[in-house]
């Protein structure tokens, strides 16, 4: 595998992002935003995970292969989420009676 | 002073077993057909004590009282046999013994692509150890399913300690699964590609998959059980705020796949010895492979099957029925193709051929009744009862322990270097088919009558056929004990083995001495053929007789 050289100057300045976000998590947990404190808490998380796994962990530099591993790894992801909501939705709803 | 040496008798060649001796050489050995005896070793042990649960269970259910342990003994007794024989056997059974050995040999390299992550996932299975240590420690009595919130809250027993052992043996699935799918894409031999792949490595491809992609939710629904046990951390605890439901979503997303991881390795190998003795290639090749694969994606599509009756929506549970019952298509296309195989081969009666008839006739029962299963109509009468407990362990006992045994057979002349005698192996093969239907089949009618599963005490009509049960239960464990010992002796006393003794296709039989060199292939060998090329000569013959 060939892995062309990042500069050191890029971790850096991804490290002062992660930072920056820890804070900025942080910041918004004293915040009154109701259920929005919980979304907002869940985005930065994810941009977080984003930043790691695209420059600390090579994702930029890699082959497509790796890359869908790692769609598929979202994907099966998504699968349990889905089906999990799919459960919590409809789980009020009324039976149907006799439809036919 | 006058000393002699005696230069030892050197008997056979070098190859992995006799190139260095001592314990080191062994526990800190990077040679995968190393570890994969180790994990053998281990996994043997594990079924032995897991097996010696089952003995006490049936001993108990004997009587309808309840002949000898407590309701709260007989509640630890079965889920230590659960999770000891589905985490630290039925799990690394065959991926981990038989898939580390055979896959480097089958697809020409000379060890996996991670030889020391596939150590460090040796060493993960002492999390069995731990297991073991729960249970001499007083055991732990939530089912192997650990459902919150008894497991969360009520249950006082040894909870996290059976969790962690349970997750770190995760990882060592993690770890085998990553090191399969490396390997496989990395380390295949020239001319190797994809479609000459024998069906052993498609299988065990599909199971990686599983492996990698579910393995992760397990360790953390364990982890989330222990932040709610020890802190009260509110996620499945309906006081709390936390919805136990959420855990059983989360545990059969897992355990669900992981019922396939428990079952393709054992298809996989079922291919090879139905190919291999009927003298004829796999009937439809690319649909068993790809059937494989189905298989582990569409696994991930059904757990809701387990939740038909516990507050999961209506509409959910509609919809799982219907995705469970495409997930036995790609299962039925394999029974298929294997029968299709036999048809006009030339079949010999050797014992892993044996063991894959049974796995046939057994795994199409325990297949047929998971889709009754699958009807919430019919499951919410039967689940919860012995009918589940028999579809269960026609599938798992039936399946892969068939498997398995078959396997081992297969390749014990590969592995050790020696022959076991046929005759005692074709005698125990019979005695473990008869002995598990007389242990099993007695549950389905038991389970459609209404006896309900996990209980020390049952009703008195009951009786006959739970005594049936035991007894053929006392059968099926003589039937296991007995290759046990004539492996232990073959291992040491059996005629030596040639390098092909079944006239097998496949790198492991034509390329590689028996037992293979520590780096298996004396020169890197050139695939220029597709897998099972059998030719078409023994059908011919076949033919002509008639
Ligand atoms: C042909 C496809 C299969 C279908 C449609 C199917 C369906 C089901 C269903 C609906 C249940 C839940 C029953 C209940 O709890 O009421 C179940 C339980 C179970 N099945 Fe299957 N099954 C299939 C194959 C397998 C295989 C291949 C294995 C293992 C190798 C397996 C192992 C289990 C286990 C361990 C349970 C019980 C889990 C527990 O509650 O302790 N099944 N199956
Ligand atoms: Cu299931």
């Amino acid at each position: 595998m060939t892995h062309s050289i990042v500069p050191a100057k890029v971790y850096a300045g991804v490290w002062a992002v992660l930072i920056a976000l820890t804070f900025t998590t942080v910041a918004v947990s004293k915040l009154e935003l109701g259920e929005y404190n919980f979304i907002a808490a869940m985005t930065i998380a994810v941009i977080k995970g984003t930043l790691v796994v695209t420059f600390f962990m090579n994702l930029k530099q890699s082959s497509s292969m790796i890359r869908l591993f790692v769609a598929a790894g979202l994907f099966w992801l998504a699968i349990m989420f889905v089906f999990v909501l799919s459960d919590y939705f409809s789980r009020g709803w009324q039976p149907l009676g006799q439809w036919w | 002073m006058n000393i002699t040496f005696e230069q030892p008798k050197i008997k056979e060649s070098p190859n992995y077993l006799n190139i260095q001796y001592g314990w080191q050489s062994w526990l800190f050995t990077t040679d995968h057909k190393r570890i994969a005896l180790l994990y053998l070793f281990s996994i043997t042990a594990f079924f032995m004590i897991g097996g010696a649960f089952a003995v006490g269970m049936r001993l108990n259910l004997t009587s309808p009282h309840g002949l000898l342990f407590s309701p709260e003994t007989y509640n630890k007794l079965f889920t230590m046999h659960g999770i000891i024989m589905i985490f630290f056997f039925l799990i690394p059974s065959i991926p981990a013994v038989l898939g580390n050995f055979l896959i480097p040999l089958m697809i020409g390299a000379r060890d996996l692509a991670f030889p020391r992550i596939n150590l460090l996932a040796g060493i993960c299975i002492i999390g069995g150890v731990v297991a073991v240590a729960a249970v001499a420690s007083g055991g732990v009595d939530t089912g192997w399913t650990f459902y919150a919130p008894f497991s969360t809250t009520y249950s006082n027993t040894h909870v996290i300690m059976t969790a962690v052992a349970v997750f770190v043996a995760g990882f060592s699935s993690i770890l085998t699964g990553l090191n399969f799918i490396v390997t496989i894409h990395k380390m295949r031999a020239p001319g190797m590609t994809w479609f000459r792949l024998p069906l052993f490595v498609w299988s065990h491809y599909a199971t990686s998959i599983i492996q990698v992609l579910g393995t992760p939710v397990v360790a953390i629904t364990i982890v989330l059980l222990g932040l709610e046990r020890l802190f009260h951390a509110g996620i499945f605890d309906p006081k709390l705020g936390g919805d136990p439901i959420l855990f059983q979503h989360l545990f059969w997303f897992y355990s669900h796949p992981a019922v396939y991881i428990m079952i393709l390795p054992g298809m996989g190998v079922i291919s090879e010895l139905i190919t291999c003795f009927s003298h004829k290639a796999v009937f439809g090749y690319g649909f068993v492979a790809f059937s494989s694969v189905a298989i582990a994606i569409l696994s991930f599509l059904v757990w809701g099957h387990h939740l038909f009756v516990s507050g999961q929506s209506m509409y959910a549970g509609m919809l799982f029925s219907l995705l469970s019952f495409m997930v036995a298509v790609p299962s039925a296309i394999k029974v298929f193709n294997w029968t299709a195989t036999m048809y006009r081969g030339s079949i010999s009666y050797d014992t892993p051929m044996l063991y894959a008839f049974g796995f046939i006739g057994l795994f199409t029962i325990g297949g047929l009744t998971g889709l009754f299963l699958a009807t919430v109509a019919i499951d919410v009468l039967v689940t919860d009862t012995y009918f589940v407990l028999a579809h269960f362990h026609y599938t798992m006992v039936g399946g892969m322990v068939m498997a398995y045994l078959g396997g081992i057979h297969f390749w014990f002349p590969k592995i050790t270097g020696r022959m076991y005698p046929e005759g005692w192996a074709r005698f125990a093969a019979l005695v473990v088919f008869v002995g598990f239907n007389l242990t099993f089949f007695p549950q389905f009618i038991l389970g459609y009558l209404g006896m309900p599963r996990r209980y020390a005490t049952y009703a008195p009509e009951f009786q006959s056929l739970n005594v049936l049960s035991s007894a053929g239960a006392s059968i099926l464990g003589v039937g296991y004990l007995i290759p046990m010992i004539y492996l232990a002796w073959a291992w040491n006393r059996g005629p030596r083995a040639p390098q092909n003794p079944w006239n097998a296709k496949g790198l492991e039989w034509e390329k590689s001495p028996s037992p293979p060199p520590t780096f298996n292939f004396d020169e890197m060998p050139v695939v220029t053929e597709n897998a099972y090329n059998y030719g078409d000569e023994s059908v011919h013959a076949a033919e002509a007789r008639g």
